[in-house]
């Protein structure tokens, strides 16, 4: 193997190394006065902005129904295949229910797409961003996980209204 | 030839067509609401106004008949001013509900509204308010803001079902559909009024808000519900059929189906009493065993008994593949006792569609020879034989003998063996010693005969568990095609059952190897080759329309995609 050439030989003050030593340490000193951005979590929680995108849920309105009409549209835009929805009619004025809505959540990618598509603000991107489960079929969540009452919501609602 | 011109294309006509239809038939498609091929011209939905050369105003293509000469112009910036403004004009009271109806997807005026609409309204006044839950009919709900008042329902009763049972009420922007005071909408074929209805006015009580329609395969196949055999399209969401629609097909039903076909010939297929696996009688009980078992049962009990002491009982709703094996296999074993039985409701006729006989193959069956061979006997002596302990053994192909025969259950039961191709528990499967689970008609390959002589094809819609979508070649929808293992809406459930030809061909490999087959297209190959009026007719001469037996042409398959609308 032929010797390999340093592009650049360091100079006597590199060698020494000291001089970057002493600049990190200020930085660490720095650090240490000013107030920690670290969370103990899960002890404390991260509460995020109405901005971010976490698991997306279902609307549930104030008299226990879902808001979803079972369109199918956000099952169709969904770009994993996340989403399966089974209609049924229903009494209501809205004429049509989902018998079924199921989010594989393994597959979902939090893009946002089926709240962006859906026409009636149904479904919607909630802060929830903890996500475990111990095998496939836990990670589908039914409408029990899914319908969250509308005032949880209302941030997210808000910042739809605003931005969308 | 006289002839026009259609957008700097000249084409030619018949003399008596209107501009449109010259342009049907020439691939231009005009776009059009109220007119249908099928029916009388109304001329009200003013969506298919042209620009024609030397006329004053804009016409309707639709009832302006074609002459030699004349120039037409589907794209001037006068046509589709005209256009847009029409479709503004529908869209006004139009409730563009789209999220909660069915017609969603295969809506003409969501496909108009892309197409040819300016995508934006003007008006910002309340919409006119109808009722929006009217049912019609017993199989037919009305929504009567989303109606455009084509009038297609109204001619479609009164012209092809001749049944005068709607009409329209009120006037203006109030109008709507009716039934005459007193009446139901009920002729035996309303439901092609969904299908033709441009907008999703009218849907049908058994399939609405079942799924989207996007999310279903097709499949076409042919109906089981008489002996007409009208072309359809089997529509499957995770292995399960949602619903059925016709296909066109100008020798047999043109593009209708009747309400019957539609909803009594496809739910069986996923019901819960399918036979799901072979199953053997032991210590009185029907018990699931493995495929093997049942062959190696059936066969060596077969044995037992002399060819005289036996019958078999083909099937008119079966391919006539099935019946085929199931004659070489009678005569392999010395059986001459073999027929049929017909299932007629004498009168339940019309000069539509409806046939009396209520099965889809009987030329078929006897094609392949599913009657007496010689020295044998038919249904009727083969019944007094087992009266009289004289036959002790029958094998039933896809047939239910019993029925609602209480006698028939009775005679049954004296028979020392019983064995029953059945797709779904019936009194006869309840009391046989071997019963094997057959594929129904959209689970299989094959070859229907219906009453005009004419052969048409069948496709497997739904798969059973020897089955593979993606390796089979069936029809997928887009979850079958991106769906995993994991994927509930991937786990619909397959049947473990198998077409009767399969059956037989390896519960006959046993002893001999005459019947050994691999695919349906096989078998057919060997009936073209015995059978004198299906001779050297190849599968691919079926096409998608089927071809009439006896003027057979070589390479006159023919392919139509239909246009319903
Ligand atoms: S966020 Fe995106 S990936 Fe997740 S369910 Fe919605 S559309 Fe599908
Ligand atoms: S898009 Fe909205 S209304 Fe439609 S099915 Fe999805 S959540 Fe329900
Ligand atoms: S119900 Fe449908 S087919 Fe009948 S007039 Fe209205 S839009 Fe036309
Ligand atoms: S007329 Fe006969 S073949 Fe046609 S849809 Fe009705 S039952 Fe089926």
């Amino acid at each position: 193997m032929p010797d390999k050439k340093r592009k650049k030989d360091l100079t006597f003050a590199q060698k020494l190394y000291l001089p970057e030593i002493f600049k990190g340490l200020a930085l660490t000193f720095k650090s240490m006065l000013k107030p920690s951005v670290t969370m103990e979590y899960p002890e404390v929680k991260f509460v995020p902005p109405a901005a971010y995108r976490g698991r997306p849920v279902l609307v549930e309105e104030k008299d226990g129904t879902e808001r979803c009409v079972a369109c199918g549209l956000c099952s169709r835009v969904c770009p994993a295949l996340a989403i399966e929805v089974q209609p049924e009619e229903t009494e209501l004025e809205k004429e049509r229910y989902p018998k079924l809505f199921e989010i594989n959540m393994i597959r979902c990618i939090f893009c946002g797409f089926c709240e962006e598509v859906c026409p009636e603000e149904a479904i919607v991107m909630s802060k929830d961003y903890e996500l475990v489960f111990t095998s496939r079929e836990d990670a589908i969540y039914g409408k029990d996980k899914l319908l969250v009452p509308v005032d949880q919501l209302k941030d997210r609602l808000e910042f739809l209204r605003n931005f969308k | 030839m006289p002839k026009l011109t259609i957008d700097e294309k000249e084409i030619e006509f018949k003399q008596g067509q209107t501009i449109i239809e010259a342009g049907k038939d020439n691939g231009i498609e005009i776009p059009h609401f109220c007119w249908h091929p099928k029916l009388s011209i109304s001329g009200n939905c003013r969506v298919c106004l042209v620009e024609v050369e030397k006329m004053p105003k804009l016409v309707i293509a639709c009832s302006t008949l074609a002459s030699d000469g004349m120039v037409v112009h589907t794209q001037s910036e006068k046509t589709i001013k005209a256009r847009n403004a029409v479709m503004e004009f529908f869209l006004i009271n139009h409730p563009l509900d789209c999220p909660i109806c069915d017609e969603a997807g295969e809506c003409k005026l969501q496909d108009y509204a892309y197409s040819h609409g300016v995508g934006e309204s003007r008006f910002d006044e309340e919409k006119v308010h109808k009722r929006k839950r009217v049912e019609l009919g017993p199989r037919i709900m009305f929504d009567a803001e989303r109606c455009i008042s084509c009038s297609r329902c109204i001619r479609f009763s009164d012209e092809i079902a001749k049944e005068n049972q709607l009409t329209f009420v009120k006037r203006g922007d109030r109008v709507t559909i009716t039934t005459f005071p007193g009446e139901s909408f009920d002729n035996p074929y309303t439901l092609n009024t969904v299908d033709i209805c441009p907008v999703g006015a009218l849907t049908s009580l058994d399939w609405r808000f079942k799924t989207r329609v996007w999310e279903t395969s097709s499949t076409e196949s042919v109906c089981i519900g008489c002996s007409r055999g009208c072309n359809t399209e089997i529509w499957v969401r995770n292995n399960k059929i949602l619903r059925l629609t016709p296909r066109q097909n100008e020798e047999v039903n043109e593009t209708w189906m009747c309400d019957h076909g539609r909803l009594n010939t496809f739910k069986f297929v996923n019901e819960e009493d399918r036979v799901d696996g072979p199953h053997l009688n032991k210590n009185g009980e029907l018990v699931k065993v493995e495929w093997n078992e049942a062959y190696s049962t059936a066969f060596k009990k077969l044995k037992e008994f002399k060819p005289g002491e036996i019958a078999f009982i083909g099937s008119a709703y079966a391919t006539n593949e099935d019946n085929y094996a199931l004659v070489k296999f009678a005569k392999s074993l010395g059986v001459t006792n073999i027929d049929f039985l017909r299932h007629t409701i004498p009168g339940d006729q019309d000069d539509i569609l409806i046939r009396e006989d209520k099965t889809p193959n009987t030329v078929g069956a006897l094609l392949m020879g599913v009657k007496p061979l010689a020295g044998g006997n038919g249904s009727k002596q083969i019944i007094e034989l087992i009266r009289s302990n004289k036959i002790k053994a029958l094998y039933v192909m896809e047939d239910d003998l019993i029925g609602d025969d209480s006698e028939m259950e009775k005679l049954l039961s004296k028979l020392n063996l019983l064995i029953v191709h059945a797709s779904n528990f019936n009194k006869t499967a309840q009391l046989a010693h071997v019963v094997f689970p057959a594929s129904t008609y959209a689970e299989k390959h094959g070859t229907f005969v219906n009453f005009q002589n004419r052969i048409q094809r069948i496709k497997p819609a739904v798969a059973t568990e020897e089955m593979d979508r993606t390796l089979d070649g069936m029809s997928q929808s887009r979850w079958d095609k991106f769906g995993s293992k994991y994927d509930r809406w991937m786990q619909g459930k397959k049947f473990d059952a198998n077409p009767s030809w399969k059956i037989i061909s390896r519960l006959s490999g046993q002893s001999n190897q005459q019947l050994k087959y691999d695919t349906a297209d096989d078998v057919f190959e060997d009936i073209a080759k015995s059978v004198t009026e299906l001779k050297s007719l190849d599968l691919d001469d079926l096409g998608n329309q089927g071809v009439e037996l006896g003027s057979q042409k070589v390479g006159s398959a023919k392919t139509v995609n239909s246009e319903l609308s």
